[in-house]
């Protein structure tokens, strides 16, 4: 009676303040000791609220580790709040009190045979969570008869369980046998069971890359499928997951998973959708384009990425990062939906900006004005990074979308009006990359710009206009003042801006010597004698040392054209985007790094790689082969670089450089060549084990096609013209002067000085007495002396390969130049180049190995032999179809049909037969090129006309385009 | 997986932590406050940090930041949706998310972390099932408990975690059985200067609150379905049936869930109710601009337009405003600048007005920015995309219950741009 009475009092005393808030009252010194004390009450109901206020202490982060025994001693109870309670507690101080925690074993053990599944659940989950190993060893019994208990709630736990003993000791597990009961539980029955047992090996597989323990076999993938229909949300994501790293072995298997991975898409939980994608991205890669199922898919994904994007920011924010990645992959997808990427004004700046990123992604010149239009509007918002980068991104946009150029520099202008400083120089700093992209197109705009000279603080907008008054000082009469203004105060500027004056007053030297020499003598002994900055001081000695000793070689190298600015510099590299691609979801997708670049300890990361087309090996021919690789070959860099060029020797422009590592000597490089013939950019899509494969297929079809003979080429490079040498070939009029025989275009510079290290190349080809010759002139134009000269071709159209050595017999001393003539012969090993007559040609010195390419007239390829008997040109003349047919006028010829008829046989193309139509003369004419491909042609002179017609056929398709340049003559 | 959560109050307090697998010093929270320091305002914080050893995942709600830390490579948005849905349970539980409610329930918030995730690995996440293990605190329960030494914590096995629908408990009775539908669309729209729509979509959520004894089946078709441009479903619903028959069959949860979601897009026209006419204006000199919004009824479908509200973030360097409303009452918060116009119901034939002029602090520069407009409204009985419910068949039990369905168009995210 008495306790009752007390309990009633107590619990008026809980009434009064029934919240847990009280339990953060108590905060005196004597705290722990009051709490001992209740926790050793023999009353329940204290002892339970005595363990609450612990708990509540522990989650703020106090330290209660002291009262370890005491809450212990409540564990043995049938109240399963205070057992929860006591095991929360334990799973965060078991560790600081091993021997304490052993305590706890005997009743975790008999709570893993209790009849009530939960408990049982309960505490096989709880032991897995404390940390100490003398508890993990007693867990292992328990464990193992869990994972095959008849309750599979019981049986998921314990699914976890292994991951978390796994965690604190992977070699138990091991020992144990536990990983292939886990294997087993992927068959379980209950999909909440699979789910787990997939999230369980797949942390487990992370830490270790090569154990293969997840073994994806279609009837596995077949299980997740089931289960995926069936799990809960969080589930599904693992499942996807998992599937995502299989590999289907075909299309339609490809095709049957996507099928049932579809439905995902309309989850409510975007991380189910998003995986959803990764798995539908991937294996679309396996689907041939044609199939309808196909551009079903390509629609179904664009509604639900959309939809993500209505979700909190912060979902928004990774799938905008992701959806950066998908358009980049697969820009069709969402190329409608630009709107849903228009900013609102309360978006999170994080969202914004990546916004704005996929806005010009999407930008084309179907929706440039809206683009623009927006973009002009975010330029004028509250936030100053957000306001730049719009900026920048109207100059990114005139870059992409050439037609909109003018527009978005007229946009710019308006801005620059505007007069807020930061937008002003930011889109001085745009305009200049407009400036490097179309050159000479919108220099009128340069006034405006100098107008706001003064007041660009900020080093790179300042850099920017320096630039452009150096580039362009011969168009701006008081260049030297403004160059001038800068360089009062030099030395205060940023190396940014000091090297970019220097540069400027250099090359306004050198367009206005007479005025400015005072100006570059400051500058250049600012940078030389004032400065500390090393580089600062070698660019100004470089300079100076130019300057005095070969003015003319400054201009060569100051004034030098410069390569284009890239279109898109920001495109992630096409095999990393691959990769992202498969890690689409992940953090390493939110980073846009790969995985092995930042996750901890990911000692053997495997890099993923998308699938290859199963189609690609019927399809040889088809020129859409190449499209998997779709952005891989889109954007060719514009600037070539070093590696470029070499790059291009090698014909591997498809692959780029940065990844495959020290190209292999040309010789060696056949299987790569002949990859080539396949549409180029499959060896980066299908990966290294693949490679064989598609080197096989390539090597086979060229050996078929014989090696005299150029394979058939793709009919999409029928129109590839070879401009340059037809231009020479047919300045018949010019060419009066020249002796009888084949045409010699003249040199050319094939090499110029400043990239071949002081090496300049100039030359030609040319047919003497039926012998190939590539006549070329050496001259050095360094200060040392060059030996050791040799010279080798990569493949090409004819197979021209050097007949003998590079005769340079005495070293080139500095100045001097040196004439070579080099007989070729066309027994070298053969493949297509575009166009057809291109060269490309590695030169050694004692220096360097320089690369160039160049062009030879096919006219030199014209054999002797090459006249037909009148029979056969008549009867092959009506055998070749209309299709292999040409015409074309030549214009501007002011010779008659005798004369042209003699200057073509100089060239071994020889006149079968002559007749006159209404006062047109017709030559028939036939030659036969080194490769035994014969071209026939029909000239038309109409006497007192200077257009010629030209009709052209040959046998083969491929050699239509030979014929163009045999109507040179 | 997920490691450990912080929940850190946004003036940067960490007042809970939980930690699923090893315990994580919160010094790493550190990199986040440094972050928040920076980010200025807390809502711009970016979700996903990288520290030299853990990454932090973070969404920020109710004023306080449910911060996350994982070690390995965990899908991002896996973790900010589990962050949501404790944030969302919370809400649930308390009636409130915030940091006084949590620090009131912190053990019940400790125990409902603890069954809401295993190792990292999350385990119940369903409202109902998470009920059946742990009963929302009331103050009824409570009294209760501590009279007669019971807990609040379940002790039998939830059975809904299990079943083929574990969104649904079983043993489900009520004495009157009904099942409401609430289908709430939402506008988002961009309006530009002259009033022409840059961009308009709507969010939709069709909103249950289903109180049916046993185990019904229910299967609710529309008139129009092919309306829907992306959809997303509760679990419960059958997808197949939506592919091939455009109807939503399933086994509904008890009680009050969100039954779908959808997106009627850009392509498709969507209605704007309203329009706005609008003049703001900074003058050259003389520290002041002047201000004239007139709001009238568009495509309202000969609905009355209710709620109305326009909120005008004023740049900072404005001082006051003296306006006049023809209807209803304007505010001016010194401190956010922000000009909140409460205008209620729309009147076709008198259309509300609100001008007058802006001052703006002496001696700075006309603002350059221009600010934007929000419009707050709402349409009773009406779904803007066109969408209807057609009928609500039940299956399975039984009983008639009763049905209802209420439209209603709210204006979402919807700006003019001056």
């Amino acid at each position: 009676m008495q306790e009752w009475a007390s309990q009633l009092c107590e619990n008026r005393q809980f009434g009064s303040k029934m919240t847990d808030s009280k339990y953060f009252t108590t905060t005196k010194k004597g705290e722990i000791f009051e709490l001992k004390a209740e926790l050793n009450s023999d009353k329940k109901e204290k002892k339970k609220e005595a363990v609450k206020k612990v708990i509540a202490s522990m989650t703020v982060g106090k330290d209660v580790s002291a009262l370890f025994p005491d809450v212990v001693n409540c564990m043995q109870t049938d109240n399963l709040e205070l057992k929860k309670l006591v095991y929360l507690y334990l799973m965060n101080y078991a560790k600081s009190q091993p021997d304490m925690a052993i305590m706890a074993v005997n009743t975790f053990v008999k709570d893993c045979e209790d009849p009530n599944p939960l408990i049982r659940a309960l505490a096989v989950r709880t032991m897995g969570c404390i940390r100490v190993d003398k508890i993990t060893e007693y867990l292992c019994e328990p464990l193992r008869k869990c994972l095959k208990d008849e309750d599979p709630y019981v049986r998921k736990t314990a699914a976890v369980c292994v991951a978390k003993l796994h965690d604190i000791n992977a070699q138990l597990v091991e020992d144990q046998g536990f990983l292939d009961t886990l294997k087993d539980l992927i068959s379980d029955s209950n999909p909440m069971v699979v789910a787990n047992a997939v999230a369980a090996l797949s942390e487990i597989a992370e830490s270790h890359p090569n154990s293969n323990l997840l073994d994806l076999n279609p009837q596995t993938i077949n299980k997740l499928l089931t289960a995926l229909n069936e799990c809960t949300e969080w589930g599904q994501i693992f499942i996807l997951d998992c599937l995502a790293n299989y590999t289907p072995r075909d299309d339609r298997e490809s095709q049957s998973i996507c099928e049932r991975v579809t439905p995902r898409l309309s989850h409510a939980n975007s991380a189910v959708v998003l995986s959803a994608v990764k798995v539908l991205m991937k294996f679309m890669e396996m689907l041939p384009k044609d199939l309808d199922y196909y551009g079903t898919l390509l629609k179904k994904l664009a509604p639900p990425l959309v939809t993500l994007l209505s979700a909190e920011p912060e979902l928004q924010y990774v799938a905008l990062r992701n959806i950066n990645l998908i358009v980049q992959r697969r820009p069709e997808i969402l190329k409608h939906e630009m709107k849903v990427f228009f900013v609102k004004y309360n978006d999170p700046i994080y969202v914004k900006l990546e916004k704005l990123d996929i806005m010009i992604r999407l930008a084309s010149q179907a929706n440039i004005a809206q683009v623009l239009a927006e973009l002009k509007e975010y330029a004028t918002e509250v936030d100053v990074d957000f306001v730049r980068k719009a900026v920048r991104a109207i100059g990114r946009c005139a870059i992409k979308v050439e037609q909109s150029a003018e527009r978005c520099v007229s946009t710019l202008l308006d801005l620059i009006q505007t007069k807020v400083n930061y937008v002003v120089q930011e889109a001085i700093v745009v305009i200049k990359d407009i400036f490097r992209k179309y050159p000479n197109k919108y220099e009128s705009v340069i006034a405006t710009l100098c107008e706001n000279l003064d007041s660009l603080d900020e080093p790179e907008a300042r850099a920017a206009m320096i630039w452009i008054v150096g580039e362009y000082a011969e168009r701006i009469d008081n260049a030297d003042e403004l160059l001038e203004s800068f360089l009062e105060g030099f030395h205060d500027e940023s190396t940014q801006v000091q090297l970019q004056l220097l540069t400027a007053i250099v090359k306004l030297f050198l367009k206005k010597p007479t005025e400015t020499q005072e100006l570059v003598q400051q500058v250049l002994s600012l940078a030389t004698q004032d400065s500390d900055n090393p580089d600062l001081r070698d660019r100004g000695y470089i300079y100076w040392r130019l300057l005095s000793t070969d003015p003319v070689a400054a201009k060569e190298v100051v004034l030098a054209e410069k390569p284009l600015i890239s279109e898109e510099t920001d495109l992630i590299e096409p095999t990393l985007l691959e990769e992202l691609i498969c890690h689409i979801g992940t953090l390493a997708s939110v980073y846009h790094k790969p995985p092995s670049a930042f996750v901890e300890g990911s000692r053997g990361v495997q890099h993923k790689r998308l699938p290859g087309s199963a189609g690609s090996g019927e399809s040889v021919e088809s020129p859409d082969t190449g499209s998997a690789a779709g952005v891989s070959d889109a954007p060719p860099a514009v600037i070539p670089s070093q590696g470029d060029l070499l790059g291009d020797l090698l014909n591997l422009d498809l692959t780029p450089p940065a990844t495959t590592g020290p190209p292999p000597p040309a010789t060696s490089g056949m299987q790569l060549g002949a990859m080539d013939l396949l549409g180029g950019g499959l060896d980066s899509l299908m990966g290294d084990e693949s490679e064989p494969l598609g080197g096989d297929l390539g090597g086979s079809s060229a050996m078929g096609a014989g090696f005299g003979a150029p394979p058939a080429a793709p009919a999409a490079s029928f129109s590839a013209p070879v401009s340059g040498g037809l231009d020479d070939l047919f300045d018949l009029g010019g060419g009066v002067g020249m002796p009888m025989g084949a045409y010699s275009p003249p040199k050319t510079v094939w090499l110029p000085a400043m990239k071949g290290k002081g090496l300049e190349i100039s030359g030609t080809f040319a047919r003497r007495a039926g012998v190939i010759q590539m006549e070329m002139t050496l001259t050095n134009k360094a200060m040392s002396v060059m030996t050791d000269f040799a010279i080798q071709f990569n493949r090409n159209s004819f197979g021209l390969a050097p007949a003998g050595p590079l005769q340079v017999l005495t070293p080139l001393s500095p100045n001097q130049s040196i004439e070579v003539t080099l007989p070729l012969n066309t027994v070298g090993p053969v493949m297509k180049m575009d166009p057809l007559n291109n060269l490309q040609v590695a030169v050694k010195n004692n220096i360097d190995v320089f690369y160039f390419s160049c062009q030879y007239p096919i006219s030199m390829l014209f054999v002797e032999d090459g006249k037909m008997e009148r029979q056969v040109f008549l009867a092959t003349w009506k055998d070749i179809s209309n299709d292999n047919e040409a015409q074309f006028q030549i214009k501007d010829c002011h010779l008659s049909s005798d004369a042209a008829s003699n200057k073509l046989q100089g060239s071994n193309i020889f006149t079968i037969a002559k007749r006159t139509v209404d006062g047109q003369d017709m030559l028939y004419q036939s030659t036969k090129l080194s490769n035994g491909i014969w071209v026939l042609a029909e000239l038309r002179v109409q006497t007192g006309n200077p257009t010629f017609t030209v009709s052209l056929a040959q046998q083969t398709v491929w050699s239509n385009h030979c014929s163009d340049c045999a109507a040179n003559y | 997986m997920i490691n450990s959560l912080f929940l850190i109050s946004h003036s940067g307090d960490i007042f809970l932590e939980k930690h699923w697998k090893s315990v994580i010093s919160r010094s790493v929270c550190d990199y986040f406050l440094e972050a928040k320091e920076k980010a200025g305002d807390p809502e711009n914080v970016a979700p996903v940090l990288q520290t030299p050893h853990h990454y932090l995942i973070s969404i920020y709600r109710g004023k306080l930041f449910f911060l996350s830390v994982t070690q390995t490579e965990v899908p991002p948005l896996f973790v900010i949706e589990f962050l949501h849905r404790v944030a969302d349970t919370f809400q649930d539980y308390f009636g409130d998310c915030s940091e006084v409610v949590i620090k009131e329930n912190t053990v019940t918030v400790y125990e409902l972390l603890e069954e809401m995730l295993d190792n990292g690995f999350p385990l119940a996440t369903e409202s109902n099932v998470l009920k059946e293990m742990i009963r929302p605190p009331t103050i009824l329960r409570s009294v209760v408990n501590t009279l007669t030494g019971g807990s609040n914590v379940g002790g039998t096995l939830p059975t809904g975690q299990l079943s083929n629908v574990p969104w649904r408990r079983a043993g489900v009775k009520y004495t009157n059985n009904e099942a409401y539908f609430d289908v709430i669309e939402e506008i988002d729209a961009i309006l530009d200067k002259s009033g022409t729509t840059v961009f308009a979509e709507i969010q939709g959520v069709v909103e249950a609150c289903v109180k049916l004894t046993g185990m019904p089946d229910l299967t609710l078709s529309f008139m129009n379905p092919r309306l829907l441009d992306d959809v997303s479903f509760h679990p419960c619903v059958r997808f197949k049936r939506w592919e091939s028959e455009r109807v939503l069959s399933f086994i509904p949860p008890d009680g009050n869930f969100r039954l779908m979601s959808y997106h009627v897009s850009s392509q498709n026209l969507v209605a704007i109710p309203v329009y706005v006419k609008q003049n703001i204006s900074f003058l050259e000199t003389g520290s002041c601009g002047r201000l004239d919004i007139t709001i009238g009824p568009k495509q309202t479908m000969g609905k009355s337009v209710e709620n109305l509200t326009v909120t005008i973030p004023m740049p900072k360097s404005v001082l006051s405003v003296n306006l006049t409303a023809t209807q209803g009452t304007y505010t001016f918060d010194l401190t956010t600048k922000v000009v909140l116009w409460d205008v209620g119901k729309l009147n076709p034939q008198k259309l509300p007005n609100l001008r007058g002029s802006i001052s703006i602090q002496t001696g700075s520069p006309k603002p350059e920015e221009n600010p934007s407009i929000n419009i707050g409204l709402q349409i009773q009985q009406l779904a803007i995309s066109g969408l209807k419910v057609s009928r609500l068949d039940m299956y399975g039990e039984k009983y008639k219950p009763f049905k209802g369905v209420k439209y209603v168009t709210k204006a979402g995210k919807f700006q003019v741009r001056t």
